[in-house]
C-alpha cells in the first residue's frame, strides 16, 4: 500500500468532520482557488457533509476556465495559418470563443492542432516537422509557468527555430486579490492552492492576513488535507487571527521552489493580463521576456488580442467570482451540459459547472 | 492538467525520471525539481516536469500531526 493512501482514512475524516461541525457556528464563505481541490471536494463527497453554516465557492482556478474570449480568438486566429502546427493540452480543444468556434472545429476545417500532455512533447513535435512552426498554447498559473520557461530555455539550447509559445499563463495572487476587492464577492477564506504554492511558496500571500484581514491555508488534495485546513480558517476566525496557514508543508517549501521561480523569471515578464469573467488585472499575467523574444508566437506571428464581447448567455465570470452558484445559471443542465457546453466552466472537468453537473448538486 | 497523487522514481537518466503509480508508468523532467530525487523517492508531476521531491517520512508525520490534534481536544 501507499503510504499517502493514509490521507483518505475514514475514520479520522470522520472525526475531523465532526470536530469541524462542533466548531463551525458562525455562517462562513469559503472559496478554493484551485480546480483540482474543485473536483477533490466534490469527488470526496465532502461538498455535501459539510456543516449547514459553511457555504463552498469554487473560485478561478481553472485554468481553461480563466482563458479569456479574446485570447482564444487569438490562438484560434493561429489554428487557422497552414503553416503552424498548434500544440496544445487537451483542455483546450473545446473552449468556446467567439460564435462558439473552438479548437476542435478549427480542427475539423483543416487545422493542425496535436494534444500534447507535456510542454517538452510539443518541442519534440518541432523537432519531428522542421518545414513547420510548432507553436504551444500557454495556459495555466505558476505551477505549469516554469514547465515552459524551462521548455522555452531548452529550445533556445538546441537551437530550435521553429518552435514558438503563445503564453497566456497567469499569476494567483493578482486574482486573489482583484476578488477581495469586490465587495460583491463576500470570500471570507480561502484554501489556498498547493500545486501552486509549491512553486511560490507562503510569502505571496500574506496581504491577505494583513490587508484584508482574511484568513488562508495552502493545502493538499486529499479530504484530509481539506477538513484540517476548514478547521485551521474556522479556528482563526473565531479567535480573529487571521493569517496564511502552510497546512501542505510535506509539498510546499516556506519560499518555494528556487529554480522554479528563476527559470520563471528567466523567460518571462508580468504584465498586465485579461481574465474571463474578471477582465484585466494588473501585474497578473506572463509574457515572455525580451531575451526569449525569439519564441514568442505574438510577436514573432505578428498577432495581437482583440476586443471579444463575453459569450452570449453564460454566466462563468459570476461563477469564477463566487457571485453565483452554477445551477442558478439559466443554461445549466438545460443548453448547457458537459456533452454541449456553452461556456469554459462547463468544458473543463476542473470547472465549476462541470463538477455541479457530474455530481449533480441542487444547493 | 495536474496530477496531485505523488509518482514513485524508478530510475533516472540525465534530467528525465521514469514514475510509477499503481502500474502507471511516466516520464518526468527533472529541470525545475529544486531538490534532487533519488530512486525510490516520490515527485509530485504537473505537464511532464517534477515539481517537487516528497519525504514519505513527511507524509506519515503529517497525518500524526492530524491524529494528535484530534486526541489533545477530545481529552
Ligand atoms: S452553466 Fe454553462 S453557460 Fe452557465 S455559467 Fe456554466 S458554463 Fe456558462
Amino acid at each position: 500500500m501507499n503510504s499517502f493512501d493514509a490521507f483518505k482514512d475514514p475514520a479520522l475524516c470522520r472525526s475531523l468532520l465532526g470536530r469541524l461541525t462542533e466548531e463551525a457556528t458562525t455562517p462562513m464563505r469559503f472559496m478554493e482557488v484551485c480546480g483540482t481541490h474543485t473536483v477533490a471536494i466534490f469527488q470526496s463527497g465532502l461538498r455535501s457533509l459539510l456543516p449547514g453554516t459553511i457555504t463552498h465557492l469554487t473560485g478561478p482556478g481553472c485554468p481553461v476556465c480563466v482563458t479569456h474570449e479574446s485570447e482564444v480568438a487569438a490562438f484560434l486566429e493561429l489554428a487557422a495559418r497552414d503553416d503552424v502546427i498548434v500544440a496544445t493540452f487537451g483542455d483546450l480543444m473545446r473552449v468556446p470563443g467567439p460564435k462558439g468556434a473552438n479548437l476542435k472545429t478549427a480542427s475539423a476545417e483543416g487545422a493542425r492542432v496535436e494534444v500534447v500532455y507535456s510542454p517538452f512533447d510539443a518541442l519534440a513535435l518541432a523537432k519531428a516537422n522542421p518545414d513547420r512552426t510548432v507553436v504551444f498554447l500557454g495556459i495555466g498559473f505558476e505551477t505549469t509557468a516554469p514547465t515552459v520557461a524551462a521548455t522555452i530555455r531548452l529550445a533556445r539550447e538546441q537551437s530550435l527555430d521553429n518552435f514558438l509559445v503563445m503564453s497566456f499563463h497567469k499569476l494567483v495572487p493578482p486574482a486573489l486579490r482583484a476578488l477581495l476587492a469586490d465587495p460583491e464577492a463576500r470570500v471570507d477564506a480561502f484554501i489556498l492552492p498547493g500545486h501552486v504554492s509549491a512553486i511560490i511558496g507562503v510569502d505571496p500571500y500574506a496581504f491577505l492576513a494583513t490587508e484584508y484581514g482574511v484568513p488562508s491555508v495552502i493545502t493538499g488534495f486529499e479530504p484530509l488535507d481539506i477538513l484540517q485546513a476548514l478547521i485551521h480558517i474556522v479556528r482563526m476566525r473565531r479567535d480573529n487571527a487571521p493569517a496564511v496557514i502552510n497546512q501542505y508543508s510535506r509539498v510546499v517549501p516556506e519560499h518555494g521552489n528556487q529554480k522554479a521561480l528563476a527559470v520563471m523569471a528567466e523567460v518571462f515578464t508580468p504584465v498586465d493580463a485579461l481574465w474571463r469573467g474578471l477582465g484585466v488585472l494588473p501585474q497578473s499575467g506572463l509574457a515572455i521576456a525580451e531575451p526569449y523574444a525569439a519564441f514568442d508566437a505574438f510577436k514573432v506571428l505578428g498577432i495581437t488580442l482583440k476586443d471579444h464581447p463575453p459569450l452570449p448567455g453564460c454566466r462563468c465570470g459570476e461563477v469564477l467570482k463566487g457571485k453565483m452558484p452554477p445551477n442558478e445559471c439559466p443554461l445549466f443542465a438545460k443548453a448547457c451540459t458537459p456533452a454541449t457546453p456553452v461556456g469554459p466552466c462547463m468544458v473543463s472537468t476542473e470547472g465549476g459547472c462541470a463538477a455541479y453537473f457530474k455530481y449533480r448538486l441542487e444547493a | 492538467m495536474c496530477l496531485a497523487v505523488p509518482m514513485e522514481i524508478i530510475s533516472i537518466a540525465d534530467n528525465v525520471a521514469d514514475v510509477e503509480i499503481g502500474g502507471v508508468k511516466r516520464q518526468v523532467r527533472l529541470d525545475i525539481i529544486d531538490e534532487a530525487p533519488a530512486i525510490g523517492d516520490y515527485v509530485i508531476v504537473h505537464a511532464g516536469f517534477a515539481l517537487r521531491r516528497l519525504d514519505r517520512e513527511d507524509a506519515l508525520e503529517t497525518i500524526k500531526l492530524f491524529q494528535e490534534g484530534l486526541n489533545l481536544e477530545l481529552l
